[in-house]
């Protein structure tokens, strides 16, 4: 009766404070038997970060009041930021509703009024790294990148002008609780209630992907696109490994994966969903007459609904669990993926080969690729080469901005047409420069890493997708916004690379100094002393009973003994 | 003549009741602020890297959960880790990271805040967070916000010798650097009292050469001693904690927020023949009585209640501006998503605008050349047809 009465409250608030918030869980089970959990948290508002002095936004309800604090700060237009352990396998997993880079990803539109959008950087990268316990501020010009074409906006905007654009990336960053206790905390239900209940580490950190990210940007409020509000989504990826938590077998069911049930939907929501695909018919258990179909990445999918504001769909026990088994069948090719490693030997040299692969039969796309490359890896732009099918592709547009050792790093995007069904290999060679000592890590032997590359493209997709934007539209299908019917955008990140610079031998400098300073003692010591050493002659003093004769005899005049 | 006694008589009467009213204020005040300090922080650092010195971050982090339980928050102690244990690849529990065999008891949790990680870890961090020192950028749960009524909870681990302590197996800080901090915090009246702890090899050398006020230092070892590790887990394949801390959580473990154990008790933990190594303590440098400090006066945040009977108004809520600025204009022309990839766009991008740079030194070099030979050849009487 307390959260029915809490709930009455806050629909009657609800038409005042003009925010709202919509939860989902997806799950997708995979062909190769793992399974693919997406957690989606949308809060909508209707306000204006933006603003000062007397409108200046101060009330917060569903909406965090750190990152509302942090957008008016530094003037932010759009924020997007990932954590990331794990690899994403597109061949084996497909693609992921929302794409990620291992380790943490950070790229941020200001706003067009800001003046100094480097000193808003640095702080913001600083104020998050407090926020999330993350090591963000290791982001310095050193890192970070401006593209040029790559990352346009994903909410409303008109001004492209990629001056307000940064995007870094540090492939180096662990991801644990201490990354998913502030995340949870930012959610209006925390972990008390709704989805979140879930979110265990303990089972979630076994697995062998682990995404949590917050994107941040202004979208349409209605169909007319007449005014705009803020969306807040916390998006949490999962996938869980069929032979370390399945055991091996294909039978998964939401307390083997989150070693908890549900037991309620988070009472601050407007809408509270489980979607579980059912296209390529696995066995569902409690069966739902809620169907729901939906065009996502390029293909139409049929997916079970449970609402859990419902208080049917959790039954006599007052939990809700979900129970799947699956044969595994051939999966799709995924039309677009792309790979990257280090090739050579040595020390001195390498290259870098990037490959993408189109497996669209007939069509060809054009796709945009993004590297940035830290500045001790020495690119040389002359032996970039672009092939496909053994032949020679110019890209239509090349951007390049050399690195400045210390200062930035390399930024190469090209825009290259993949032919259909064919592999387009990238290489360009590179020599490892030499650091100063005091710029190793603590554990220098263990390389340095080179962030993944970035490849953007738009997929000519096998059904249409409706461009209608609807507010009941599921979460997992209206992340990117759609232009056209006949094909989707997707991102696709390369594995990031680790590479052995050369490393000195740490103990050298005490070496030396011990070396050095023996040789000097020992050498120029000896020579002084030979030039500057005389001689005495000393007698030593006489023993006590001729000390005693000399004084008698002294007394008596008489001459002295030896 | 009884008139001026009457009045002496008052006078000494009322001087009496207040003298008598200012005792009582005072004592009731005094008993308020008896133990000297109103809050509570801790500094607990892991200063060791690599997946063999697993028992370091366990050992950190079981403090971490004692002082956590017996009520000081997150936002005033200051984690430092230097590597990563629970989501480390080798851990076959991930996001666990245990103290006892048999993986008993889970120190890393579910509600974990690490302020420092990594590569963090530095001397210069940990002594800029001690003395306050910080770019003006830094996040406030990364500060050491103390102030003259605060007692700081220092806890150091890590591996050590005789007069340092080893941090991320690349650099080192002296007994000296850290006495020289204490004392700039001391002068900077950064602490009320300071207790510091530390479990390294030959611990008790660091505390030596302390020289300010109000301190109480603790060591696992004397100069000249190993401590020793306690007990490895075959599943995890390390040792798990070490043998100071290990018998240090358990006193904890018995500790609640209301206890009445002091400092001599905490002496007492770990004698030589659990430890192996002598433990040791420095008090000559604290002003009040060992045996009269709580325990929970460093590890625990508890703050006297005082109860009013008063009624109080509270205000009216904050009403929120209905209106926006913006909703009384009629905005017609509809925003509008961008283009994730306009293909068309892209390869007519204009080029940057670069910087103008004045032209190098050998352009210029260039030119001059080339108008000096053309006036050799042709004479200066062609220079009206340039300008």
């Amino acid at each position: 009766s307390i959260s029915q009465s809490s709930l009455f409250l806050n629909k009657k608030q609800h038409s005042s404070s003009k925010d709202q918030f919509q939860e989902e869980l997806v799950i997708r089970p995979l062909h190769s038997g793992d399974i693919y959990a997406s957690f989606q948290f949308r809060t909508l508002w209707d306000t204006d970060f933006l603003q000062e002095g007397q409108k200046k936004v101060s009330h917060y309800r569903l909406f965090p009041k750190s990152l509302g604090q942090v957008l008016s700060k530094f003037s932010v237009q759009e924020l997007h930021i990932s954590f990331t352990q794990g690899f994403w396998r597109t061949m084996q997993w497909g693609q992921p509703f929302i794409p990620s880079p291992p380790g943490a990803e950070l790229w941020v539109w200001f706003h067009d009024t800001v003046s100094d959008v480097d000193g808003n950087w640095k702080e913001l990268t600083n104020v998050l790294s407090g926020i999330f316990c993350a090591s963000l501020n290791f982001i310095d010009m050193t890192n970070t990148v401006q593209p040029s074409a790559s990352f346009k906006p994903l909410g409303l905007g008109n001004a492209t002008d990629h001056r307000f654009l940064r995007y870094a990336t540090l492939p180096r960053e662990i991801v644990c609780t201490e990354n998913l206790t502030p995340w949870k905390k930012l959610l209006p239900c925390g972990s008390k209630a709704g989805l979140a209940v879930l979110m265990k580490s303990e089972k979630l950190f076994h697995s062998s992907f682990h995404s949590q990210a917050v994107h941040i940007r202004p979208i349409c409020q209605d169909e007319q696109c007449t005014s705009k509000a803020w969306e807040l989504r916390q998006t949490l990826n999962v996938v869980f490994d069929h032979y370390t938590s399945g055991q091996g077998k294909k039978e998964w069911s939401l307390f083997k994966m989150f070693s908890r049930t549900l037991t309620e939907a988070c009472p601050l929501a407007s809408s509270s969903k489980v979607y579980v695909d059912i296209t390529d018919n696995p066995e569902l258990s409690p069966a739902t007459p809620l169907l729901s179909q939906a065009v996502v990445l390029g293909d139409r999918r049929t997916y079970s609904v449970y609402d859990l504001t419902r208080a049917e769909t959790f039954g006599q026990l007052r939990s809700f669990n979900l129970l799947l088994r699956w044969k595994g069948d051939n999966m799709l090719r995924p039309l677009l993926h792309a790979e990257r490693y280090v090739a050579g030997f040595g020390l001195q040299t390498g290259e870098i080969h990037t490959v993408i692969y189109n497996n669209h039969p007939y069509r060809a796309f054009p796709v945009l690729l993004m590297d940035s490359v830290p500045w001790y890896l020495q690119l040389y732009i002359h032996t970039l080469t672009v092939t496909s099918k053994s032949r020679d592709n110019k890209p239509s547009y090349i951007h390049y901005q050399p690195a400045k050792d210390r200062h930035r790093p390399h930024l190469l995007e090209m825009l290259i047409q993949l032919p259909p069904h064919s592999m387009t290999e990238v290489t360009v060679q590179f020599e490892r420069a030499l650091l100063k000592w005091t710029e190793y890590t603590p554990d220098p032997n263990h390389g340095f890493y080179v962030g993944s590359s970035v490849v953007s493209a738009l997929v000519p997709s096998m059904v249409a997708m409706s461009t209608n934007f609807t507010q009941d539209q599921p979460l997992f299908s209206s992340f990117v916004p759609v232009k056209e019917e006949s094909s989707y955008f997707v991102r696709v990140y390369t594995e990031p690379l680790l590479v052995n610079l050369p490393t000195p031998d740490f103990s050298m400098p005490y070496n030396v100094i011990c070396l050095t300073c023996t040789v000097v003692a020992v050498g120029y010591g000896s020579f002084y002393n030979l030039l500057t050493r005389t001689f005495q002659v000393d007698e030593p003093s006489p023993p006590l009973a001729k000390r005693l004769a000399n004084f008698i005899r002294r007394i008596r005049g008489v001459p002295l003994l030896a | 003549m009884s008139h001026d006694f009457l009045q002496m008589h008052l006078k000494a009467v009322i001087s009496c009741l207040l003298i008598f009213l200012y005792k009582v204020h005072t004592t009731k005040a005094g008993q308020f602020f008896s133990s000297g300090h109103t809050n509570n922080w801790a500094v607990l650092v892991c200063t060791s890297r690599f997946w063999f010195n697993y028992r370091h971050v366990a050992n950190t982090l079981s403090v971490y959960r004692s002082v956590k339980r017996l009520g000081i928050p997150d936002s005033h102690i200051v984690l430092m880790l230097a590597d990563d244990m629970a989501c480390n690849y080798r851990n076959p529990k991930p996001a666990t990271v245990f103290s006892h065999k048999n993986m008993e008891l889970n120190v890393y949790g579910d509600d974990v805040e690490v302020d420092y990680r990594g590569y963090e870890v530095t001397v210069e961090n940990f002594l800029r967070v001690l003395t306050g020192r910080l770019p003006p950028s830094t996040p406030r749960s990364k500060r050491l916000l103390s102030d003259d009524r605060s007692n700081i909870l220092i806890y150091l681990t890590g591996h050590g010798g005789n007069g340092f302590l080893k941090f991320q197996d690349s650099e080192e800080i002296s007994n000296m650097e850290l006495a020289d901090a204490f004392e700039q915090m001391w002068q900077k009246r950064r602490y009320n009292e300071l207790l510091f702890i530390i479990d390294t090899c030959q611990g008790a050398s660091m505390y030596e050469r302390f020289y300010s006020p109000n301190l109480m230092a603790l060591a696992s070892s004397q100069v000249g001693e190993d401590s020793l590790s306690h007990q490895p887990d075959l599943a995890i394949g390390v040792h798990l904690m070490d043998k100071y801390t290990f018998y240090l959580l358990e006193f904890l473990e018995e500790v609640h927020p209301a206890s009445q154990a002091n400092m001599n008790d905490l002496f007492k933990v770990c004698p030589q023949s659990q430890c192996v190594s002598t433990p040791g303590h420095r008090t000559d440098l604290f002003q009040r009585d060992p045996g009269s400090v709580l325990i929970t006066d460093f590890f625990g945040s508890v703050r006297k209640v005082e109860i009013t009977k008063d009624t109080i108004n509270l205000t009216s809520p904050v009403e929120p501006p209905i209106q926006r600025s913006g909703s009384g204009d009629i905005q017609i022309e509809s925003l509008t998503y961008v283009d994730q990839l306009p293909v068309a766009e892209i390869i007519h991008q204009k080029p940057k605008q670069k910087d103008w740079h004045p032209p190098d030194g050998f352009i210029l070099g260039l030119w001059t050349l080339i108008l000096l030979v053309f006036f050799q050849t042709y004479g200066i009487k062609h220079l009206k047809h340039i300008f």
